[in-house]
């Protein structure tokens, strides 16, 4: 089963399946079924329970929106394409960047259609937001661990829809009732009359009749795929070598790109040595626009060889002083001030002067961090007048085509997204900078254009996660209960670039994800978010958005609390989980499973330590407990990191490992290592060597518990690494007696 | 003008002595594969062999790699010792975005020709220059050892 049996993602899509969709037929035969895909939550919608909306991504989805002028397809149709010799084909509106969507989605559909999953073709919807939107994010997205959450009900659905329609076409066929016929592996068969048929035989009568309105889905009991561990369908591509990436995209007479952009955020063009790019062989053109250079050649070598004898020079703008102390220095001073109000329990602020018990007031501070995608940054694109495509591995394919309509002037459907697989998401890839970049090259470009940045203008020209400054505290009573808690964020809104009317009374529900829904049961609460830009960066969602930042704060400080009122931390906390059961349940199993409480294994010569961490995020609960050790100069290692974690009904639950384990390690190294700092404007690190990612001798043995549960399912992409960062910080508490208020640890441990 | 043998075939090459292999063969060859990821040594993601060496192709300018075997992700199922790889990183699913998979496989191929039966030091002291961003590393060093035949 190669990549090409699974997906063709070279093609075009996006003016074939207009043209299928008006013949309603399928060429070559077979039947398309059209779908609403989007039965479960509607914008706007209250989900039911206590599973919390996602959030922040919301805000792309309404960005995508905004940008393309339709409407998102809440109500429209995602499509499901069975030919005559029985293959199904979902034309899959997610992207796959590592998550499993590709595996999980068609889990979804083949578990109510009766499919063989191994006969489940793939292809990647075009950009088509009134087509193709996520309903719980309300665009053509993919983000905020949604995409199994927004399909689970709708995709099942579907499934049933086309396998009663098949069933029936048969029934009618043999002239038997319906409910005698049994669906496995894409077969249809009567015993009675020992007669069956596959889908393919029977799709041209099933196509005459109409869906039932209702269908009635398995009971979770019964799954026989959902929920058990399915083999990735992306696997034998990416391990052959023969996946597409976007960076991989060739064309007849393509010319690449290497990139120059001001090393300062709003900097321009001054000067560049044309003659001495063209002297380098192999170099085709250079191109100059606004803020940026690229010089396009044969290849990539010559492309930056090019760039490099061009040796662009820049106005450095605005921006040019600007020092990360300073930005700091800046936070720090309107963080004082009063914040717009997210929570308000109680009455936080008095009870926090007063009263039995002692106060305690800390700041956390978190630093800005780079993304760092395995696969840097790169778009090709080839503008003609009467069209544009575009072939990019994207998070938001329609935004990328509205960005792309508005600076060309095309019409929107003049402008094909061919979206590919993605070399790390992590949200660098909800951006289109790099898009709108490529398309004003284009524009100069003779011919098909790709570009590419190299690692270091990936890492200085990335959109980063915001600093954020948050002011901390709480009063404990006698008994060493906390009775008032405060909690003021301070940081750059991602949301009032995106989609302003998401901010609302001037907090920033991102910002303040994971803090003003505290778990944890204080009689007062109170939770205010106040805005700062930075300027000379720009920001954007990071894998575990709002809780990364907040969940590492709050639950670094109740470890403080726990300690300060001299109480075993995961016992403190299991006595204010009390109204939160799942969370304590993972809780529970996370530090049973860890042996929390009995002795490390020593290791000579470094001092050991437990952390532990819940989180309610992204409709999942989690509790984490981590083991590390410390050097005598300050190195921190990680051994062990158990996880515990609820997620409601599994879907492919070795995908749920899968991203445990790496969003644990993706977390850890921003934890231990990592952060963007800036001096005269320009970002300090480039490469690998200085801004660090964890590597096999260092990456910890992570151990997964998944709870079994049939309830909805919970998002599964970024909690993992939103909990790993305080569980971290509390297992170096644990082993020095040393309390990291700041990340990254590394740097603080050193000063210690 | 190097000639370059990539995957049992040679080919002459318009490309400067200087020029990195990794696009001669992503570029010129069409061998997209093997991947960029930094530049300059320090990810792995481009990582192939060299007369069965695994080597850095971003670093590696074509004049140093002309006269010897090179062997890329999309002929390493041909080593037997490269299919078995591949095999264990298909059977318990190694693989998220996929990215760097390729320098990870060429990478433990030329360790388990190395050291047969590594052990753990063995697997990070090779490992180490293959940085996984999306953190695969517990079932890489699972795969290696389903493929060196102890696990």
């Amino acid at each position: 089963m190669d990549q090409m049996d699974h997906m063709d993602q070279a093609t075009p899509v996006s003016s074939k399946r207009r043209q299928l969709l008006k013949a309603g037929g399928v060429a070559g035969g077979g039947l398309l079924f059209g779908f609403s895909l989007f039965g479960c939550a509607r914008q706007g919608e209250t989900p039911s329970g206590d599973r919390k909306e996602p959030p922040p991504e919301k805000a792309v989805g309404q960005a995508s929106t905004a940008m393309t002028n339709e409407k998102p397809g809440l109500a429209h149709d995602a499509f499901i394409r069975i030919d005559r010799a029985g293959i199904v084909t979902l034309i899959i509106h997610k992207v796959e960047m590592g998550q499993g969507t590709f595996t999980s989605l068609p889990m979804l559909l083949a578990e109510e259609l009766g499919a063989d999953l191994s006969k489940v073709k793939l292809e990647q919807a075009p950009a088509n937001n009134s087509l193709y939107a996520d309903a719980l994010l309300g665009g053509q997205v993919t983000g905020g661990s949604t995409s199994i959450r927004a399909t689970y009900k709708p995709l099942r659905e579907a499934g049933a829809k086309v396998r009663t329609v098949l069933v029936q076409a048969a029934a009618k066929n043999w002239n038997v009732d319906p409910g005698e016929l049994k669906v496995v592996g894409g077969t249809i068969r009567h015993e009675g009359s020992n007669r069956s048929v596959h889908f393919g035989e029977v799709v041209d009568a099933a196509s005459k009749l109409s869906f039932p309105a209702e269908v009635k889905l398995k009971d979770p009991s019964t799954f026989t795929l959902v929920g058990k561990p399915v083999k990735r369908l992306d696997s034998p591509a990416k391990v052959d070598g023969s996946a597409q990436f976007g960076i991989d995209v060739r064309l007849p007479n393509m010319g690449i790109a290497a990139v120059a952009a001001s090393p300062v955020l709003g900097g321009k063009v001054t000067a560049v040595d044309e003659q001495k790019a063209l002297a380098v062989k192999g170099v085709r053109q250079v191109l100059r626009i606004e803020g940026a250079v690229a010089v396009v050649a044969d290849h990539f070598w010559a492309a930056k060889q090019g760039l490099a004898a061009a040796a662009p020079r820049f106005d450095d703008g605005a921006n040019a002083n600007v020092s990360l102390a300073g930005i700091v220095a800046d936070m720090m001073k309107v963080s004082q001030q009063a914040g717009a109000v997210a929570k308000n329990e109680g009455d936080a602020l008095k009870a926090l002067d007063a009263g039995p018990g002692r106060r305690i007031d800390v700041v956390y501070e978190v630093p800005f961090l780079a993304h760092a995608t395995m696969e840097p940054i790169n778009c090709t694109v080839d503008l003609k007048p009467d069209g544009c495509d575009i072939w990019v591995g994207t998070q938001v394919p329609a935004l990328a085509q509205g960005a792309a309509a508005k600076l060309t002037g095309l019409p929107l459907e003049k402008v094909r997204v061919h979206n590919h697989y993605i070399g790390g998401g992590f949200g660098r890839r909800l951006e289109v900078d790099n898009v709108i970049q490529a398309v004003e090259f284009a524009r100069l470009a003779k011919g098909p254009l790709k570009i590419i940045w190299t690692r270091e203008e990936d890492i200085q020209h990335d959109m980063y996660r915001p600093y954020y400054v948050d002011r901390m505290s709480a009063r404990i009573d006698d008994k060493g209960m906390p009775v008032a808690w405060f909690h003021r964020v301070t940081g750059s809104s991602i949301m009032a670039r995106f989609a302003p009317p998401m901010v609302k009374n001037g907090v920033d529900p991102d910002a303040v994800e994971g803090a003003a829904d505290l778990q944890y049961s204080i009689p007062a609460v109170r939770v205010e978010y106040v805005r700062h830009e930075p300027g000379a960066l720009a920001t954007a969602f990071w894998r575990g958005v709002g809780p990364t930042h907040n969940v590492f704060v709050v639950e670094s400080f109740i470890d403080e609390l726990a300690y300060a009122s001299k109480t075993d931390p995961v016992a403190f906390r299991r006595s204010l989980l009390q109204k939160s059961p799942r969370t304590l349940a993972v809780l529970n199993l996370a530090a049973e499973k860890a042996g929390w409480g009995k002795a490390m294994k020593p290791v000579a010569g470094r001092k050991l330590g437990r952390g532990v961490s819940t989180q309610f995020a992204f409709g999942s609960y989690m509790a984490q407990v981590a083991e590390v050790s410390v050097g005598a100069d300050g190195d921190v290692r990680v051994h062990r990191v158990v996880c515990a974690v609820d997620c409601g009904q599994n879907v492919n639950p070795d995908t749920i490992v899968a991203q445990m384990e790496g969003g644990i390690v993706f977390g850890a190294s921003a934890a231990l290592w990592d952060q963007i700092t800036v001096e005269k404007g320009r970002v300090q690190q480039s490469n690998f060597s200085d801004y660090r990612v964890m590597r096999m001798p260092e990456s910890p043995v992570v151990e997964v518990y998944i709870v079994n549960s049939h309830d909805e399912p919970g998002g599964i992409g970024e909690p993992g690494t939103a909990g790993i960062a305080p569980a971290l910080a509390n297992a170096v508490f644990a082993a020095t007696g040393k309390r990291i208020r700041k990340l990254p640890i590394g740097e603080q441990i050193k000063k210690a | 003008m190097p000639a370059l043998n990539v995957n049992g075939t040679t080919t002459n090459l318009d490309v400067p002595d200087d020029m990195p292999l990794l696009w001669a063969l992503r570029d010129v060859l069409g061998l997209t594969g093997t991947k960029f990821g930094c530049g300059a040594a320090l990810c792995g993601a481009c990582t192939v062999h060299l007369d069965g060496q695994a080597i850095r192709s971003c670093v590696t300018p074509v004049s140093a790699a002309a006269g010897k075997k090179i062997t890329t992700i999309e002929a390493i199922s041909n080593d037997p010792v490269g299919a078995k790889v591949q095999d264990a990183w298909r059977r318990i699913d190694v693989v998220q975005c996929g990215y760097c998979q390729s320098g990870q496989i060429m990478s433990a191929t030329a360790l388990l020709h190395a050291t047969p039966k590594p052990g753990d030091a063995d697997i990070d002291n090779a490992m180490a220059g293959n940085i996984c961003r999306c953190g695969t590393y517990n079932r890489i060093r699972k795969a290696i050892k389903i493929a060196s035949g102890q696990a």
